[in-house]
């Protein structure tokens, strides 16, 4: 590839692991049994072989244990591939997981210059960005406290402000953007688009496909370290979500992404994702879907019900259930909540169960992701209980029509006489 | 809450231009040593920053801060005037001088041997999220060492004042080409050990003892000419100190030894008969100039041997730590 224009070459990299039973890390039992030594041999990344073209954005999926952190190490910098190389056009700054790399002990402003200057750039550069820096994480009236004092919302603040004003031509961006409130989520995407309008270069991992599709060019997925995809946006998520529906277990990539994740870094840990059945006030048992009248998909026009099992530790009054269905493409399709439905509802304490149910089912043929959450009456603020992709409900079209929804249609012949 | 402000319509027209550099940077398995040479060389400013960060957390909420690097050494100064100047006499003149010379020297060694090895693993959370030569994390600990060093060195000058013992004025360069042999030695250690405990804690246990060892093959508290030499060409033993030289450390602290202590023979102290003991080899000056090119020459290879398998050890960092 002499001289074609790239920002970020990766060629034919593998990164091999050893993952050890039982880690002997001491010298006299690696005399003692020098043969047993009990590892096994893992591929992180197998030859993967993909270039992206300056002012690209890529996104990469992969469900845990892919290889997609591994793959972000490399192209940082950080670790080293076994084989094969990574070759970097112009400066890159990344955000590798929770936290730029910061030094606990240190104030926010000593590690904004230690980690500018880790980053190769020059205290004069720094000296003139360092307000902006400070303004885009808000963090000023904390900015010379320890950064062992931060939350991790601050900690990942300060990483991203870090990073996105010292100026990178890559800009590497790895699941940052699930911690943080969401307003400052809208800040990091608004800036991460300023810079593809810049013709930056950006690679951008995340758990959550929609963010992906928002902002990305091309994507790159990759399945046990195998590039399995690299191409078109939409196609790649649906590609990730066949793959992650496949085996949701994962068993031997779970071990993978248990080591590397091992954080002994002083800083915060990774939060829990609000994507699970999580637990805020009320917890979300089992959700159920179906038709009455048949068994198993429900068939186009006839009504679908939605059932919501609650078990409620004290009585929360002013709920609102929300249901959303999401198509292959990650696309809410169709959405409500009791409060668009101009309802008010108080949750008793105790088990109860709470029934959608939609009269007639427009879509043909399809799948949908369903989402359901409890919330307060006043948009997501307080988030009760939220169950991401709690069942997937299938529909079923007998007809002929074409599309996506089906139309009541009636039809009329009438001869003119003007 | 609005976007951010747009403050980088500027760069952009610089970077529609193509005025930027935009260096290629390789990462493989492999990279040449003037590679990482240069990469070390980029990062000079965060070497610098590592040092200071270092000497600020270390003294981080403590009143009298990076002033304990001095009166650490200036008690041990004073207890052995009084042990050795006063109670027990063992007949070099100015003992804590003598001693100061070669131990403070020392210490710079060792500390900065002893901090290189561990700075990998204490470092875990920076060196697995940011890449840079990670060399310069050992490297560092030896530039903070080098800074307690010097002022150390302003204790001993007072002690030196204080005892009305003055150098060896002629002698002195010797110090400045000692201290570039022991921050060559102690940088090639620093760096090969902290890559290696990465893989073998042991290795920050057993360096303890072996630098003990290696602190008693020195001649710091006995004289290197007056203890050894004299007994070894008694009994016709005079190859061992050729072997006992292979210490790089014994050329650095006898040169500080005959710049600070300055002189060769001394009349003892010890008895009341005006006995004369030659503390120092009596050699020329450039004997000793000798001694320390040979040791920095020989440093050298070692540090390049050093940063090479570092480079080697280096690609699995992140996920071994």
């Amino acid at each position: 590839m002499a001289d074609s224009v790239f920002a970020v070459d990766v060629q034919s990299v593998s990164k091999h692991f050893r993952l050890y039973k039982d880690k002997n890390k001491s010298i006299k039992e690696r005399m003692l049994h020098p043969r047993r030594v009990a590892f096994e041999d893992l591929w992180a990344l197998r030859d993967v072989n993909f270039t992206v073209a300056p002012g690209e954005t890529v996104g990469i999926l992969g469900h845990n244990g892919s290889g997609k952190s591994t793959l972000l190490k490399t192209i940082c910098g950080v670790l080293q591939p076994s084989s094969g190389q990574v070759l970097v056009r112009g400066k890159r700054a990344g955000l590798l997981e929770l936290g730029a790399g910061f030094e606990p002990e240190l104030s926010g402003r000593d590690n904004i210059y230690l980690n500018g200057a880790m980053l190769g750039i020059p205290k004069a550069e720094l000296d003139r960005v360092f307000d902006e820096i400070v303004a885009f994480s808000e963090l000023g009236p904390f900015i010379d406290n320890q950064v062992k004092f931060y939350s991790s919302g601050m900690y990942v603040r300060l990483g991203f402000a870090v990073a996105v004003n010292v100026d990178p031509d890559v800009l590497v961006v790895d699941e940052v953007l699930a911690v943080g409130d969401e307003r400052f989520q809208r800040k990091c995407m608004d800036r991460i688009k300023q810079f593809q309008a810049d013709g930056r270069t950006i690679l951008f991992v995340s758990q959550t496909p929609e963010q992906v599709r928002a902002i990305c060019d091309r994507v790159v997925v990759l399945h046990h370290g195998e590039m399995i995809y690299n191409g078109d946006t939409g196609k790649g998520i649906r590609l990730f979500r066949e793959k992650l529906n496949q085996d949701t277990a994962a068993p031997v990539g779970a071990a993978i992404e248990g080591v590397t994740d091992l954080d002994h870094d002083a800083g915060p840990k990774n939060p829990t994702l609000p994507d699970d059945r999580s637990t805020r006030g009320a917890r979300i048992e089992a959700v159920h879907w179906g038709c009455p009248e048949v068994l198993g998909a429900v068939p186009t026009g006839k009504r679908l019900e939605i059932s919501i099992d609650v078990d409620a530790p004290k009585a929360i009054s002013d709920v609102v259930y929300a249901i959303q269905l999401i198509n292959e493409d990650g696309e809410i399709v169709a959405a409500t909540t009791t409060e668009t439905l101009g309802m008010h509802l108080d949750l008793p304490e105790g088990k109860s169960q709470f029934t959608f149910m939609i009269d007639r089912i427009p879509f043909l043929d399809s799948e949908f992701q369903l989402n359901v959450g409890l919330q307060s009456r006043n948009g997501v603020e307080n988030l009760f209980a939220w169950a991401e992709q709690a069942a997937v409900v299938e529909v079923t079209y007998a007809g002929r029509a074409q599309g996506l929804v089906e139309l009541e249609v009636s039809c009329e012949f009438r001869e003119r006489t003007d | 809450m609005a976007a951010a402000p747009p403050q980088h319509s500027g760069d952009s027209a610089a970077r529609g231009s193509e005025a930027r550099d935009l260096t290629v940077r390789v990462v493989s398995a492999d990279q040449s040593l003037s590679q990482r040479l240069q990469d070390i060389w980029g990062h000079r400013e965060l070497l610098s920053h590592l040092v200071r960060t270092e000497i600020k957390v270390k003294y981080k909420n403590s009143i009298l801060g990076i002033l304990w690097t001095m009166v650490a050494p200036a008690m041990t100064l004073a207890i052995y005037y009084g042990v050795f100047g006063v109670l027990l006499k063992n007949g070099i003149p100015d003992f804590v001088i003598f001693l100061a010379s070669g131990l403070l020297i020392w210490n710079f060694f060792f500390g900065s041997v002893m901090a290189g090895t561990g700075v990998i693993v204490g470092r875990a959370g920076i060196v697995k999220k940011v890449s840079f030569p990670r060399e310069i994390l050992a490297i560092a600990t030896v530039g903070s060492q080098s800074v307690y060093l010097l002022l150390q060195w302003l204790v001993l000058a007072v002690f030196m004042v204080a005892l009305e013992h003055r150098p060896d004025w002629v002698a002195l360069p010797l110090v400045v080409v000692g201290f570039v042999a022991t921050v060559v030695w102690a940088m090639a250690l620093a760096i090969v050990l902290s890559a290696v405990n990465v893989y073998f804690r042991d290795v920050q246990h057993l360096i303890e003892i072996v630098m003990q060892a290696w602190f008693w093959a020195t001649p710091i508290v006995y004289s290197f000419w007056f203890t050894l030499q004299t007994k070894l060409v008694a009994h016709h033993l005079s190859w061992l100190t050729k072997l006992y030289f292979c210490n790089p450390m014994v050329s650095v602290v006898v040169g500080f030894q005959r710049a600070i202590y300055g002189d060769v023979s001394v009349v003892s102290t010890a008895t009341t008969q005006r006995t004369v003991i030659e503390v120092l080899p009596p050699w020329h000056l450039a004997s000793y100039y000798e001694l320390l090119a040979g040791c920095i020459a020989v440093g050298l290879l070692c540090l390049v041997g050093a940063i090479k398998v570092f480079g080697r050890l280096e690609g699995n960092f992140a996920e071994e730590l």
